[in-house]
């Protein structure tokens, strides 16, 4: 009974929520009817919860409970900290693209000094511009995710960036995520298309500055990659401990394109990442890993959906959880392979390693073929460190955590080394060896 | 009659034409080497006559026995006497080498209408064949060719020759992988295995292998044809002066 | 006291009342009427002159049944089943009560041996060589409960199994003769509230077997029980309880033939198996139902729930199946492994051709401390048929020490078929390790050309690599069930190839 009321009294207070919100959220006419019947789509599945299938082991009605309020757009003060949380994350040479509490602020990002063939427009102008026509399909995708649809009802800004055929980038873009309020949520959505034989390098980093609390993020990352491009992205959620960080990212690739997509949770209470990637062009190679790093109370998902639409794709998945303390940490991956998509060569591969008694690691690789002329293959395994190992390396003179450490350290770097740009593999795996050494 | 007749034979390949037009007889008793450099067709005959999917055979004509070979399916060609040892021999996981053995012998004799073998006069045959080639009984437990070195594999390949008993030959590229001594096992097993009836086709980029096995007839391919032949000294001539004195002649 | 006796008075009065107005002459009858109701569930505890508990065990079973709702989760596919649409009890007609074989219908011995199923006893198996480790001389035997359609009609070898102390019987009789063994055991490994096929499955219950080895004994030979379903609209629900008390060994063999049909017919099994201190079951399945015709109609629909129970410590439970019959199967054998060291192993292959589809697989429960589990899956998916293998590998936090090894591999035959892997590998303690594997592949065109060329056909060729590809699980099974799941396994792929 009492489940019953607070179930209907979440509900009640996300249509409040929704209503206040009306006003503020960039788009009229035809985009405000797409956002209702986004909302209207959420509000029929409610919070994902462990009887929906994709969210078995991430059930938001317990580890979320309910939707908080949007931010209030940052005030001088909120943008003071974000400036101090920007440069403690900003990458070397990158173009910055800030989005404080859910709102692009300029003032922090690199507006102006964008590489030649790159275009960066927000959201809300995007939204907001009655010429454009097709400006409402930015909030549709084919998903039917609740929590897509809940970013598409809600998400106040967001970048719209073009790279420009053929143009290969030098220097990385980096978005970056900063939340500077207490109880609040940020609903974000980003865009990208990366055009024919172009390169380019994209990060994303989800940080609290000072001052955030028991803040929500939900974004979402539209990325479309021409023929023969190459996109390399890494994102980093290292978000506030006490955050609830859902994002999604949704790939459409065309044909001969390398995607190498990276993902690391290792801050925020609850992380889920969840990435749909439909290779929709042949001889394309795809590269996803990703690392949970989780202590304490720490709930990370990565789940992971590769739809191969056409034949001859390769794609390759490398996944690595270290769980420690009483954390949990999940690994969801399906690899589709349709009807056409003939002579596909699909790996997964998921290992975790559990650190303490109490940590929990749940995993679900999936294979869903319906070609005969396939290689593909999945594996999993979870255990803890490996003791004759350790002793081999104590015996060298080695103490229990340092030998632990670089156990560890051996261990995710299997996913971290996949990662294209030398510069941020150095930059991941340093953000790896402060968590462990945290640890000590 | 010849035991073998490719008459004329054009195969492409995925729109490329690789023979164009080879002639080659082969009588029963003769051992025919075909020499030739890399490309220019020598495996693509050997995997015509044994009917591997993926080629056209666009022009000519090949009997055996007689008989148009080319209409026939590869397992009926085997039972038929025709076979190939093949130059990578594949590894096939979980099938006991002697469960194979007898699965393929007993096939062999159901088409050509004889009766099957028992289970102790087969085991006594392959037993006393495989001691002949020096092969170890856990060999033949094993999956076939499954962790086997090159030379097994190889001399796995003249096993299944001497219990088959085929009336053609064709060996392909039997040295590639085998060292000298390797190579000297497998040779005798072959020569052990030459009589008036059979016939070898040896498919060879190097005269090494003719050392030991010591052709009646050597061919010369060079761009899908046979641009010479003549007694085993060409391949002798060929060791000295190399292929590229055919490459204008074809 | 006295309100419980009043309770089962009451119940006692109210089933003579349905014996006289509803069911008086159809008590003699072969079949209970179409359709599902309290009064069936009646009918056939009636039927089994069963006694009143077990006949509130069974309506308890059918009142939380009318509750439930059909799993729809599983990748298969079906018209929905009208359940008041089916039979629920039918029974061969006996004359009266049988002593030997002898005084049984012979047309039913006749089908018995079409089915090439040793029903008398007979010198068993001659010239099948003994396995290592086995006395050259010993003879082994299997004991057969043979169960046509319903009801068991004949038991053989009950002496030899009495002299050693075990008892094998229908569970009909075992619910009459030894009735506390079986209200200890029923429903306490897939309780009545399990899931909606095995609920159904309480309630109607037709029979099944029973089996109980007493401490520190090995039965004396393989139990085995074969099934057919004969009756045209015959829902099948056959009961199995299992139970090795400490120190038992029993190997128990299952395998099920039946005739074409045009209409589906629903089958939901229940097996439990319990094994307690240092005992052991292993139970293996040959089945090969009517998986429907080559357009996809007809075929039997399989929800079967098995799961056994490791209670005691050092306690093994192990399952083997070959699958290759059925329009759908849905069947997943488990093993709870409670007791500490104990350990469960599940062996399957699972073929499907036509329109056939699968969906099966097990789930390691572990529990106790040490505990350890294998699961080799073998799928092979031809025509235009979907198989999925459907897996769960979980160890709870007091399950210090847990290992798991999962190998599922599937191989695909045609283009127009589906091959899925579904496992959800779920640890919960650090000391628990867990290897899982999935491959998915086709036959290589290579291979097939080197056996093609050595003079098979491109079927025997198919069915050599097949038989290659199974052979891990095929070694699971008794010499005589190997031989024949694999004729059986090159039967199911027959047209696969073209």
């Amino acid at each position: 009974m009492n489940l019953v009321l607070a179930k209907t009294e979440t509900g009640k207070a996300l249509s409040d929520i929704f209503a206040i919100a009306r006003n503020r959220l960039p788009g009229a006419g035809k985009v405000a009817g797409v956002r209702q019947q986004a909302f209207e789509a959420y509000e029929r599945a409610g919070l994902p919860n462990r009887r929906v299938e994709e969210w078995k082991y991430t059930d938001l009605r317990v580890l979320m409970r309910e939707v908080l309020p949007l931010a209030a757009a940052p005030d001088a003060v909120a943008l003071k900290r974000a400036r101090v949380a920007v440069q403690l994350h900003a990458v070397e040479d990158a173009s910055k693209l800030v989005l404080v509490d859910g709102v692009l602020v300029p003032e922090l990002s690199d507006l102006t000094k964008l590489e030649a063939g790159v275009s960066v427009k927000t959201l809300r102008a995007t939204l907001e511009d009655a010429s454009n026509d097709a400006r409402s399909d930015l909030l549709l995708t084919d998903t039917t995710d609740a929590m897509i649809s809940l970013n598409a009802a809600l998400a106040t800004d967001g970048v719209v960036i073009g790279i420009a055929d053929g143009a290969a980038l030098s220097r990385p873009i980096q978005i970056i995520h900063v939340a500077t309020a207490p109880s609040a949520s940020a609903f974000t959505r980003s865009y990208l298309k990366v055009g024919h034989g172009a390169r380019a390098t994209l990060v994303e980093n989800f940080v609290a500055a000072d001052g955030a609390r028991s803040h929500q993020v939900n974004d979402a990352v539209i990325v479309w990659i021409g023929d023969g491009a190459d996109l390399s992205q890494v994102r980093l959620m290292d978000d506030g401990t006490d955050a609830v960080n859902i994002t999604s990212g949704i790939f459409t690739v065309g044909a001969k394109a390398k995607l190498n997509l990276f993902n690391m949770f290792s801050g925020g209470a609850v992380g889920r990442f969840q990435g749909f990637v439909t290779l929709n062009g042949e001889g394309t190679e795809l590269s996803i890993n990703g690392v949970n790093l989780l202590r304490g109370k720490q709930h990370g998902d990565m789940t992971l959906v590769v739809d191969h639409a056409v034949p001859n794709c390769v794609s390759r998945e490398i996944f690595r959880a270290v769980v420690d303390d009483r954390a949990h940490s999940v690994f969801q991956g399906r690899i589709n392979v349709r009807p056409k998509a003939q002579k596909t060569d699909a790996r997964m591969m998921t290992r975790a390693l559990l650190l303490s008694d109490e940590a929990e690691a749940d995993n679900k690789p999936e294979l869903e073929i319906f070609a005969d002329d396939v290689a593909c293959g999945h594996g999993a395994t979870t255990g803890a460190l490996d003791d004759s190992l350790l002793f081999y390396l104590r015996a060298r003179g080695l103490s229990e955590n340092e030998a632990q450490a670089l156990l560890i350290q051996a261990f995710v770097g299997e996913a971290i080394e996949q990662i294209a740009s030398d510069a941020l593999r150095e930059q991941v795996t340093a953000t790896a060896q402060r968590w462990l050494e945290a640890r000590r | 009659m010849s035991l073998l007749e490719v008459k004329n034979l054009q195969v492409r390949v995925e729109e490329r034409e690789i023979l164009h037009g080879l002639t080659l007889t082969v009588n029963a008793g003769e051992v025919h080497a075909i020499m030739g450099p890399n490309g220019s067709g020598k495996s693509t005959l050997s995997h015509v006559i044994a009917g591997k999917p993926g080629y056209e055979v666009t022009g000519g004509e090949i009997l055996f026995k007689g008989e148009d070979l080319l209409a026939m399916p590869p397992d009926e060609r085997a039972a038929k006497g025709v076979f190939l040892a093949f130059q990578y021999p594949v590894e096939i996981p979980g099938v006991a080498t002697m469960t194979f053995l007898r699965t393929a012998l007993n096939a062999q004799r159901k088409a050509r209408g004889e009766g099957e073998y028992s289970t102790p006069d087969f085991l006594k045959k392959v037993r006393e064949v495989a001691s002949s080639l020096n092969i170890p009984q856990d060999m033949l437990r094993r999956g076939v060719n499954v962790g086997f070195s090159g030379g097994e594999k190889k001399r796995n390949e003249v096993l299944q020759m001497a219990l088959f008993q085929p009336s053609l030959c064709i060996l392909d590229e039997m040295d590639s992988g085998l060292d000298i001594d390797a190579l000297r096992v497998a040779a005798d097993g072959v020569n052990a295995l030459r009589t008036p009836e059979r016939a070898m086709v040896v498919i060879t980029h190097y005269q090494r292998l003719l050392d030991y096995i010591v052709p009646d007839i050597v061919h010369v391919m060079s761009k899908g044809r046979v641009v010479k032949s003549g007694g085993k000294e060409l391949a002798l001539e060929l060791e000295a002066s190399g292929y590229a004195q055919f490459e204008d002649a074809a | 006291m006295p309100a419980v006796q009043e309770t089962v008075d009451r119940v006692r009065r109210v089933d003579v009342d349905q014996y006289r107005y509803g069911f008086e002459t159809l008590i003699e009858s072969d079949k209970a009427p179409k359709g599902l109701s309290e009064d069936t569930v009646r009918f056939i505890s009636a039927k089994k002159s069963e006694p009143a508990w077990m006949l509130e065990w069974r309506l308890e079973a059918y009142r939380r049944w009318l509750t439930m709702t059909e799993p729809a989760w599983a990748r298969v596919e079906y018209p929905k089943i009208d359940y008041q649409d089916l039979y629920y009890y039918a029974a061969p007609k006996p004359k009266k009560q049988v002593s030997s074989l002898d005084e049984i219908d012979p047309e039913i011995l006749k089908t018995y041996e079409k089915l090439g199923i040793p029903l008398r006893e007979v010198a068993m198996l001659e010239g099948v060589e003994p396995r290592p480790g086995e006395a050259d001389t010993a003879r082994r035997k299997i004991a057969v409960d043979a169960v046509f359609d319903s009801v068991s009609v004949a038991t053989t070898f009950k002496e030899e199994l009495m002299k050693a102390g075990v008892i094998f019987m229908p569970i009909s009789e075992a619910i009459r003769e030894h009735p506390d063994l079986v209200k200890q055991y029923l429903g306490s490994v897939v309780p009545t509230s399990d899931n909606f096929f095995a609920t159904l499955n309480s309630a109607v219950f037709s029979d099944g077997s029973f089996v109980y080895v007493p401490p520190g004994v090995r039965c004396p030979m393989e139990l085995s029980t074969y099934f057919r379903i004969n009756e045209r609209n015959t829902g099948q629900f056959e009961r199995t309880l299992i139970i090795a008390d400490k120190g038992a060994y029993v190997s128990y063999l299952e395998g099920c033939t039946a005739p074409q049909r045009d209409e589906n017919q629903l089958h939901a099994a229940v097996v439990e198996l319990v094994a307690l201190d240092d005992a052991e079951i292993k139970y293996s399945t040959v089945q090969n139902w009517y998986p429907g015709n080559s357009e996809g109609v007809g075929g039997i629909y399989n929800f079967v729930t098995k799961r056994g129970d490791c209670r005691g410590d050092n306690a093994k439970i192990s399952w083997t199946q070959v699958e290759t019959g059925s329009a759908i199967t849905w069947k997943y054998p488990s093993c709870i492994l409670r007791g500490d060291n104990s350990r469960g192993e599940f062996y399957s292959i699972a073929i499907s051709n036509g329109y056939q589809q699968v969906d099966s697989g097990t789930k390691m429960i572990h529990l106790g401390r040490n505990t350890t589990s294998r699961i080799i899956s073998k799928g092979i998916a031809a025509g235009k048929s979907q198989n999925t293998y459907r897996g769960l590998v979980t160890a709870h936090r007091k399950a210090t020490g847990a290992r798991n090894f999962t190998a599922c591999d599937s191989l695909l035959i045609g283009d127009q078929c589906g091959a899925h892997t579904v496992p959800y590998v779920e640890a919960k303690n650090s000391s628990a390790l867990f290897e899982h594997e999935a491959t998915t592949s086709k036959i290589s065109e290579d291979v097939l050309f080197y056996c093609i060329q050595r003079g098979l056909s491109q079927e025997e060729a198919v069915g050599l690599v097949v038989n290659g590809f199974v052979k891990d699980v095929l070694q699971q099974l008794p010499m005589e069930f190997a031989v024949e799941a694999q004729k059986l396994i090159s039967i199911s792929l027959e047209g696969s190839v073209g």
